[in-house]
Order: structure tokens, then sequence, then C-alpha cells
């Protein structure tokens, strides 16, 4: 997909605890597909964005493994609710709220993000 | 009293028999009935009603249970029903029909369904009190009045009516006769074996037959009431009364009279559209109908098809137009303890034919299949035992997935085949009443999330007919909704109704070479315009790599939208691992590798610090390379000529050989030689699920093709095929599929195999569990990759072409491709720090996952934060 001139410069912002942290620029998250970024702290978050432009953040983590890899995990709607799949063992996560969609006792950390 | 038509359009409906309550239908269905005022005149004293089970009434169902009328759907639509008040005239030039109470309609079309009419031979006092006919409930309720005083019954006709009719007097008491002018019973659908059959069943049963004579005339008594026939070879039968059946003439009285041209032996003329060949105003269907094949039908399916098709052509419906050609004669008697059943070529009149006949007159079977020379099932009698009626209808015209005697050897003799429902294709007409396929019985059942017989005859109309496709519809409903548990639907997931076959046919015939145009397009619902999901993305994904070429989309699964549909694994073009580093497999075809690129391989372990092993594919895994550091791997790897092994692919993974006739002792064949050549033609295609193969030099099979989706095992005269075998959870052997092919031969019907596979499989359905899957199995897919049944080898072996001609290695064109490497970074905003939680521990000499490593600053569990 070709992204319109005025919003390659656009920067993805994650909100942390001491204000709005530039993770990167927009065009370089891929519709249906994550990244990974690196917080200050160390944490893991996994980027993504959805067909219709919104953007989601959840942890990087697999709450089922600990392995860093959610961000290269498939995408898709359940039910009109955006989610991702653990590209280890296939587990949901819903990408809003960081609930799994298979196991009601998990639930990942999930971080408001914009575009500025 | 006129009704004048106003602004509307008026047709008129003249006769509300079974095919004119069809006709009724279809017109709501196209929404005729709100744009056009609808007539009916209907002579009888009640509305369309069940005649095909009118013989039901004397097991105890009522003309209310009979009746198919529902008035609220009269109501509904606004039809104008008259009950009682036949046509009477039709003044074409006016285009005026009159009826019989006066009532003058003014028609713009007008539809005949004036059905037939009982023929009563012309003998001498054919009228006389106690004669009867057998056609509509008035006649039955008389005939049950009439034998309350009477002993003895005989029916006239032995054909499938005069059998139900001869059933009924029995079935009221009285003892019954037959008499039939033909050598046998049912003439018309059974043969001389299957009569003798029939006759031995129904004189059991009590009925004393008359066959080879005629009525001569009836015999009355002082009172003019019936005593007795005479008949044609000099004998006189006592009877207290007579029921002509014997065939019936259409209703076309009204047409000829209004000067539409009738055929030879009566019935209306119309052409493929319903039409009169006489006037396009008017319309005839059913049984009053000469069609345009020149038959006239005497089954309600055929009818059913004329109805839809005359609302189709009154609607005139560009993108729907239907037409009637002709149909089946597929009839089972109904009859209470005779089991009597004629399908298809009954009497063998395919040139070049042959029959299978299984008969035991003792016991009062006769069973008999006509099969075409190619072995496709043409039709057949079944006398004594129906048992396989359904399922043998539905396989006429198709070649039965196993030997046709089987299907005619009772239980016990041999090993009798049950072939049940699930060996039937999709389009095999299940209820030939209302022609309905199995697919869309299935259908109502997924789809329509029917989940009991009557819900599916609600939703489809199927076995409300003549009810013999009952059984085998009940033995769907049930194998269909086992197979599925409570999770009934059949679609790819939430975001697809089709499965991937269908999916695969659309792609491939409207070109589709998006996954948001197919979604948009042909997603359910509430998934058009979303995401997808995790199951059809890659599905998708997988069909439009198989078919990029052809559809003109890019044979690079990471070009575009494309990126987007892979699963993680094809989207890194290597496997995770359980710490979220990956492994690398190099393509070695055919486990053939010189000391050089052994070596190559050795130095990047070495120097990527890569845990090495040699797998079960006969190739070599590098475990343990970061994201970051697979580019600069494979980047080594191209440079030595290596490409990507696809072993996270559903695609081929490897073409195992062992080391053949060049070597060793016992080889007839160049097995390696094969083997490489295999693995480079099929390299990198797509398909519903990994594909493996090998090529063994001579029976001792040392390569183990039998264990392989096609295997390829060498002999004296050239190469043998072997098809579906499969290692892991569920081992099979591969069963052989053409023998000493020459390498041409091998590779086409290679190359039409996997393309078929790939066409008709599902998601993840390896090529072992699909074959036991597809109906008819491997002589199916002999059938249509080695016979070319189905005429689509050409395209299959030109899909392949384009396929082959196109391969790209993935690994090279990223390597090549900035953009696409700057996605193999450990963090968008710290290419350079490697993961953190990824780490390795010695063992053996070699590395391992640090596994504590990965529960470091892990807590799954905690809440929302953040926010
Ligand atoms: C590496 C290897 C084991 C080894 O070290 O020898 C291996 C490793 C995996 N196999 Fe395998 N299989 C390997 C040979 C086999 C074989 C033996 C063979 O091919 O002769 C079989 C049985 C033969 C067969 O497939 O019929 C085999 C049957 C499976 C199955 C079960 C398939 C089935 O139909 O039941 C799976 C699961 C699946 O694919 O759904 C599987 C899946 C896997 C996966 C892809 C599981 C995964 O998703 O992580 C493993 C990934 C390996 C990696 O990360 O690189 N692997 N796997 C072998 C790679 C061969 C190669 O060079 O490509
Ligand atoms: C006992 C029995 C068993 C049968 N079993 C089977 C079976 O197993 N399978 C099968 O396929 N078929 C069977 N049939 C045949 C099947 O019933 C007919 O094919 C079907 O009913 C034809 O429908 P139709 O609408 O053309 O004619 P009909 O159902 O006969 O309807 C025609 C209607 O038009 C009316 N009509 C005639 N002239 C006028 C007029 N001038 N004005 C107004 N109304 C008029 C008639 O009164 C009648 O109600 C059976 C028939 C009988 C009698
Ligand atoms: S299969 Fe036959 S040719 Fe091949 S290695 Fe074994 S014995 Fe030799
Ligand atoms: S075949 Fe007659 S009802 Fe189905």
């Amino acid at each position: 997909m070709t992204l319109a001139p005025e919003t390659t410069d656009l920067k993805v912002q994650l909100q942390l605890a001491d204000g709005w942290f530039t993770v990167c620029d927009l065009n370089q998250l891929l519709p249906g597909r994550g990244v990974a970024a690196l917080l200050p702290d160390g944490r893991q978050v996994a980027l993504f964005r959805d067909r219709a432009g919104t953007l989601y953040a959840i942890d990087n983590r697999d709450p089922f493994s600990g392995a860093a890899v959610m961000s290269r995990g498939l995408t898709g709607t359940h039910q009109g609710r955006p989610f991702v799949a653990s590209p280890l063992l296939k587990q949901r996560i819903d990408l809003e709220s960081g609930q799994c969609l298979d196991d009601e006792a998990v639930r990942v950390a999930t971080y408001e993000i914009r575009t500025a | 009293m006129t009704a004048t038509p106003g602004a509307t359009p008026t047709i008129v409906l003249v006769g509300h028999g079974m095919v004119g309550q069809r006709f009724l239908e279809a017109l709501a269905e196209r929404g005729l009935t709100a744009t056009h005022r609808v007539v009916v005149l209907c002579e009888e004293p009640r509305p369309a009603y069940d005649r095909v089970q009118l013989t039901s009434y004397f097991s105890g169902r009522t003309p209310e249970d009979l009746s198919m009328t529902d008035l609220e759907f009269i109501e509904k639509h606004s039809i104008e029903l008259h009950i009682g008040d036949p046509a009477e005239t039709v003044d074409r030039e006016a285009r005026r029909v009159t009826a019989r109470s006066g009532l003058v309609v003014d028609y713009d079309v007008l539809v005949l369904a004036t059905g037939s009419y009982p023929f009563v031979p012309p003998v001498p006092n054919k009228d006389a009190e106690g004669c009867f006919v057998y056609r509509t409930i008035e006649d039955l309720l008389a005939i049950e009045e009439y034998a309350k005083t009477a002993t003895t019954g005989t029916v006239v006709g032995g054909g499938l009516l005069g059998l139900e009719a001869a059933g009924a007097l029995k079935g009221l008491g009285l003892t019954s006769h037959i008499v039939e002018f033909a050598p046998r019973l049912m003439p018309v659908q059974v043969d001389e074996g299957g009569g003798a059959a029939l006759l031995r069943t129904i004189e059991e049963m009590g009925l004393s037959v008359h066959t080879g004579v005629g009525t001569q005339e009836i015999v009355v008594g002082e009172d003019g009431a019936v005593t007795g026939m005479k008949l044609s070879d000099g004998s006189e039968l006592a009877t207290d009364m007579v029921v002509f059946s014997a065939g019936v003439r259409p209703r076309d009285q009204l047409a000829r009279d209004c000067g539409l041209a009738v055929g030879e032996r009566g019935g209306i003329s119309v052409d493929e559209q319903c039409r009169t060949v006489t006037d396009p105003h008017v319309f005839a269907i059913g049984e009053c109908a000469l069609a345009a094949d020149g038959r006239v039908y005497g089954l309600v399916a055929p009818g059913y098809e004329q109805a839809a098709t005359a609302a189709a052509t009154i609607a005139a419906d560009e993108t729907d137009q239907l037409t009637f050609t002709g149909a089946d004669l597929s009839t089972k008697l109904k009859l209470l303890g005779v089991d009597v059943a004629s399908f298809g070529d009954a009497h063998g009149a395919t040139e070049d034919c042959l029959d299978v006949v299984y008969s035991d007159s003792r016991a009062g079977l006769y069973k008999k299949l006509v099969i075409g020379r190619d072995g496709t099932l043409l039709g057949g009698i079944l006398v004594g035992d129906a048992e396989a009626y359904g399922t043998l209808r539905a396989l006429t015209g198709s070649v039965p997935p196993i030997a046709p005697e089987s299907l005619v050897l009772p239980a016990g003799a041999g090993a009798p085949a049950q072939l049940g429902p699930s060996a039937l294709p999709d389009d095999a007409i299940i209820c030939s009443c209302h022609n309905v396929s199995k697919g869309t019985i299935r259908g109502a059942v997924t789809d329509h999330r029917c989940t009991t017989v009557p819900e599916v005859k609600k939703c489809t109309k199927a076995g409300t007919g003549c009810g013999s496709c009952v059984k085998v519809l009940g033995q769907l409903v049930t194998a269909e909704l086992e197979a599925s548990g409570v999770e009934v639907d059949k679609g790819l997931c939430g975001c697809f109704a089709q499965t991937r076959e269908e999916l695969y046919e659309i792609v491939l015939a409207l070109r589709i070479n998006t996954y948001q145009d197919l979604l948009d397009r042909y997603g359910r619902d509430g998934a058009r315009g979303g995401d997808g999901c995790e199951i059809c993305k890659p599905t998708v994904g997988s069909i439009i790599a198989s078919l990029a070429p052809t559809i003109g989309a890019s044979g690079y699964v990471l070009d575009g939208e494309q990126a987007a549909l892979q699963d993680s694994n094809d989207h890194f073009l290597a496997n995770l691992q359980k710490n979220g580093s990956y492994s690398v497999v190099p393509r070695i075809p055919g486990g053939e590798v010189t000391p050089e690129g052994l070596i190559v391989i050795g130095e990047i372990a070495r120097d990527f610090g890569l845990y090495t092993k040699i797998t079960g594919g006969q190739r070599i895994d590098m475990f343990g390379a970061r994201v970051e550091q697979l580019p600069l791997i494979w980047a080594r790897l191209v440079d030595a000529g290596f490409e990507s092994g696809h072993a996270y692919g559903k695609a081929l993974r490897t073409v195992k050989s062992c080391v053949g006739q060049t070597w060793c002792r016992y080889g007839v064949q160049d097995s390696v030689r094969m083997a490489i050549e295999l693995e480079l033609r099929y390299r990198g295609l797509r398909s519903p699920h990994k594909l493996k193969s090998a090529v063994s030099g001579c029976q001792r099979e040392c390569a183990e093709a039998q264990s392989k989706d096609f295997g390829v095992i060498a002999t004296a005269n050239g190469w043998n095929l072997y098809v579906g075998g499969n290692g892991g959870a569920t081992p099979r052997h591969a069963d052989l599929l053409a023998q000493d092919l020459t390498d041409a031969e091998l590779i086409r019907l290679i190359d039409r195999f996997l393309m078929f596979y790939i066409r008709t499989a599902d998601r993840l359905e390896r090529t072992s569990v699909w074959l036991e899957r597809l109906p008819g199995g491997l002589d199916h897919v002999r059938d249509v990759v080695v016979e070319d049944s189905l005429g689509i080898c050409e395209e299959l072996e030109s899909l392949m072409a384009a396929h082959v001609s196109n391969y790209r290695d993935e690994w090279a064109e990223t390597i090549n491709d900035p953009e696409k490497l700057a996605r193999f970074v450990s963090f968008v905003n710290a290419p350079d720090t490697p993961d953190p939680v990824v780490g390795f521990v010695p063992e053996r000499d070699q590395i391992k996952p640090d596994l504590p490593l990965l529960t470091i600053g892990h807590r799954p569990l905690e809440g929302s934060a953040q926010r």
C-alpha cells in the first residue's frame, strides 16, 4: 500500500508514565502486521496498524511462553474486535483490551498510542 | 362480472395442482406477485394438494395433511384463488378467460397447468356404477365409500399407479386383482427379470395378477352396477368394483378449443421456455405440456422444473434464464411392502452398455445395473430391495467409487459394500422430485444451521415429494452434523462462509489477486471491510501464491499486501523457535550436496554460532539465528548457490532420494537425478499443506517413497507413482496411481495431481487425508488426472507450467530489497539492539535456548497497565 505523502512524516507515539514516547515513523507500520519497540526501561511493545489505519500497542512478550514475539503474529478481527494471534501457539489477544480471547485468565498490558 | 386489468399486468393460472402451486411459489420468489395481479382458477373443490402422496390417505393422512397450499401464502401475495371454478373458454385474441361461474379475467400472461386425466379404455360399460379412476382426493373418497359394500376389487393396469391402487384396495379389505395388458408388471420401469421378481412379491402380498390379458368388457348386473369383467383370453373375472389405472392423458382440451397446437398424442406444445409454440402470451407447464424434447412428463419433478422455467421467463430474468429440455424418469414405488425402483437408463438403451444383474426369484430379488463402457453407472432396476436406490440414483452419470457388483449383492454375499451418501459428489441430485443436490442439503445444515430432517425439508423442499429420498436425506444430515459436531458451519472461518476449495475457484475464475478484494466481495456480511483473521489470511495468501502467475499476482510472497497475509514463519522466511529465535534450512535437492556446500554451511553455522542438525528430510537445519541475523545468513548462503528450503512454508519440502542406480548394485534408474528434477520443478509451490516426496532407485525403497505425498519408485521400465502417503501422527502408505511411466509421463502426472490437490483440498489437509475424504478416493483422482474425466488436465498442466517458469528464490529477492530488509530488525526503534530474552547456553558442544531467560521480567498475568 502506498501512503499519501502528507502522512509519511507522521510519528507513532506511545503514552508512558512520563509522557508521549516517539517510536517510529507511521510508514514503518505495514497494515495487518506489527513491529516490536524497545522502551527506555527495557520493556518491549508490539505495535500494530489495521486496515482502517487504527493503531494498537500491547506488550510484546507472549504471555504463555515469555518469548518476545507478539509483534510477529497475524492480526484479524473477531466479532468486530481487533486481535493478534501469538505466532507460537496461536492464542489470540484482543488488541484494545489486552485480554486473551482463548484464556479468560490471561491479559497483557496495553499502551495508549497516537500519531503526531 | 368482468375483472378489468388496471395498470398492473395480470397473470392467470389455470389449474391449481402440484405444478400450479409450485409456479405460484416461483412467482413469489421472483417478486412477480408484487408487480402483477395473479388470478388462479382451480377446478377441484380444494386448493393444491400432494397428489404424489395420494395413497397415504388410506394409511391415515387426511386431505388437510395432504394440502400443499398455505392460505397465508396466498393471502400475503394477494393471489386471487377461485376454488371449484374451472376455466371454460379462452379467447386468445381478446386475451380473456371465462370460468364456469361466469368470472371473466383479461390476462397478459396465461399459464395452463391443467395436469392429466386418467385414461379409461373404451370398453363397454366403462362408466357403470362401481367403476372408478385414481387421480384426486374425490376419487379416493368415492372408492372408499363404495368399498364398504364390496368384497372384490380389480385394478386395470399394472403400472406404478395401478400397483398403488391395488395396494389401496387390498388395504380396504378387498380381495384384489390386477389386470395388465403387457406381459409383466410395471412394464415401463422394469425389464422381464424385474417383472418376474416383482410378480412374486406382489402375489406373496395376496394380490392376484393377470398379465398379458386385456379388459374386453365390464359386466354389470341388473341394477347397472359392476359384477365382473371379461378378459381378452376369454376368461371372466368376478369383481364388485373396477379402478382404471391404465395411464394418463394430458388435459389439453381447453388448449385445443382455443387453437393452441397440441402434439399428435396430446399435450400442449411448448418451447424450452415452456411458452406455447402458438401464442407467446400463453404458457403450459406440468403434465398437460408437451415439452420441447417431444415428451409429456408424468412425474412431478419435471413439472416443477417447468414451473421454475416459466416463472423465470415471465420475469424476463436475463441473469437467470432457465430452460426445460428434458428430465430424468427415475421412480421408486412407495407402496408398503414392495420395494421397486428404476432410475436412469433402466432398460439399457445406451449403445455398448453392459448389465450387472443379481437375481434371486425365490426371495423376490432382482437388481440390475446398467454400466457404460467406461464404467459409468447409467441406470438400473431394483426389485425386492431398493435400499441402495437413493445412493445409486445420485451416482448415476458417474463412475461409482466401488465395483458395481458390490452394490447389488445382497448383504451376506461376499462383502456387501455400504456406500454411504458421503461417497456422493456435491452435485449429485438427492431429491429428484425437487431437484435438490447433496450440496444444497449440506448447505442447509451448514449455512442455514438446520439440525433436523424436518428443518432441512422445510429449508430445501427435499423429501417433500415422493419421499423416496428421505432415508438418504437423513443419512446426509446426520453425517453432516456428526462431521462438524456443534460447529456445523463448513465455512473456512468466521470471515468466509466458503470452503478453501470454493475460495480457490473464486480466485481462479475471477482472477482476484488481493485478499482485501476477496474479503470485501465474498466475505461474510460482518467480515467485509474488516481485517480478516489468522485462518483465512494465510489460506488466501497461499491460494494467491499458488496461482500468482495466472491471476496476475506477484510470485513473491512478501510483495505488497501479500506480506501481511503470510503466517509468521513465511513472513520471516524461517522457522520460529520457542525462544523467539529462528532456524534456517537451505534447500538440498535430492539430498545431494557438494563438499564445498557442506563447508559453507559449516562455516556459516560456526560464524553465527548456530546449532546444526541433519534433519529427517535429508538436509541440514541451523538453529538459533536472531531475526536481525537472518538476512546476513541468507546472503552468504545465496552467495554459495543455496536457496530457501521452504521449511517454513506450506509448500514443497524435500524430495528425498536414495543413491540409486549410479552407485547401488540394485538400482534400476537414476533416482538422484529424478529427485533433483522433481525438487527443482516443484520448489516454492504453495499448497494447502506441506508436500513431501521421495524417489527410490528400486523396489527396496530406501527413500521411503511410499510414505510421501507423492513418491516415485523405479522399475525396469520406468517409474511407478504413488500418492497420498504420510508419516506424522497418522501414517498412511501411499497408493499406486500409475505404473511404468516415462520421465515425461511421470512429471505430467505429478503436475496434474498436485494442481488438482491444491485446487480441491481443504486448508491444512495433507494429500493422505484429502484422498480419503474425496468422494471416489483414489479411483476418482485417477479418473481426473490420468483419464482426464473432468477435462481439466490441460488447465492443471498450464497452471503448473506457469508456476515453474515464474519461480524465484525468496531469500535472494529479500536480500536484494532494502525495504523488505528493514523488517528484519529486533526493534523498530533500536535495530541494533538484540532481543534481550533470546539467549543460549551450551549443550554437547553446541548451543540450546536459554529457557530461564524467558521468565525473567515476564509477568504474564498482570492487569492492563499504562492506560
Ligand atoms: C527439522 C525436522 C526435524 C528434524 O530435525 O529432523 C522437522 C521439524 C519440524 N516439523 Fe516435521 N520435521 C522434520 C521432518 C519431518 C518428517 C520426516 C520426513 O519428512 O521424512 C515428518 C514425517 C513425514 C510426514 O510429514 O509425513 C514430519 C512430520 C511433521 C508433522 C506431522 C505432519 C502430519 O501430516 O502429521 C508436523 C506438523 C505439521 O506440519 O502440521 C511437523 C512440523 C514440524 C515443524 C515445522 C513444527 C513447527 O511448526 O515448529 C518443525 C519445525 C522445524 C524447524 O524449526 O526448522 N513435522 N517432520 C525435519 C525437517 C525435515 C526437512 O528437512 O524439511
Ligand atoms: C396416485 C398417484 C401417485 C403418483 N405418484 C407419483 C410419484 O411417486 N412420483 C411422481 O413424480 N409423480 C407421481 N404422480 C404424478 C404426479 O401427481 C403428477 O405428475 C403431478 O401431480 C402433476 O402436476 P400438475 O400440476 O401438472 O397436474 P395436477 O396435479 O393433476 O394438477 C392439475 C390441476 O388442474 C386442474 N384443472 C384441469 N383443467 C382445469 C381447468 N380447465 N380449469 C381449472 N383447473 C383445471 C385439475 O383439476 C387439477 O387439479 C402420481 C400421481 C398419482 C395420481
Ligand atoms: S532403493 Fe534400491 S537403488 Fe535405492 S539405495 Fe535402496 S537398494 Fe539401492
Ligand atoms: S425424490 Fe421424491 S421427495 Fe425427494
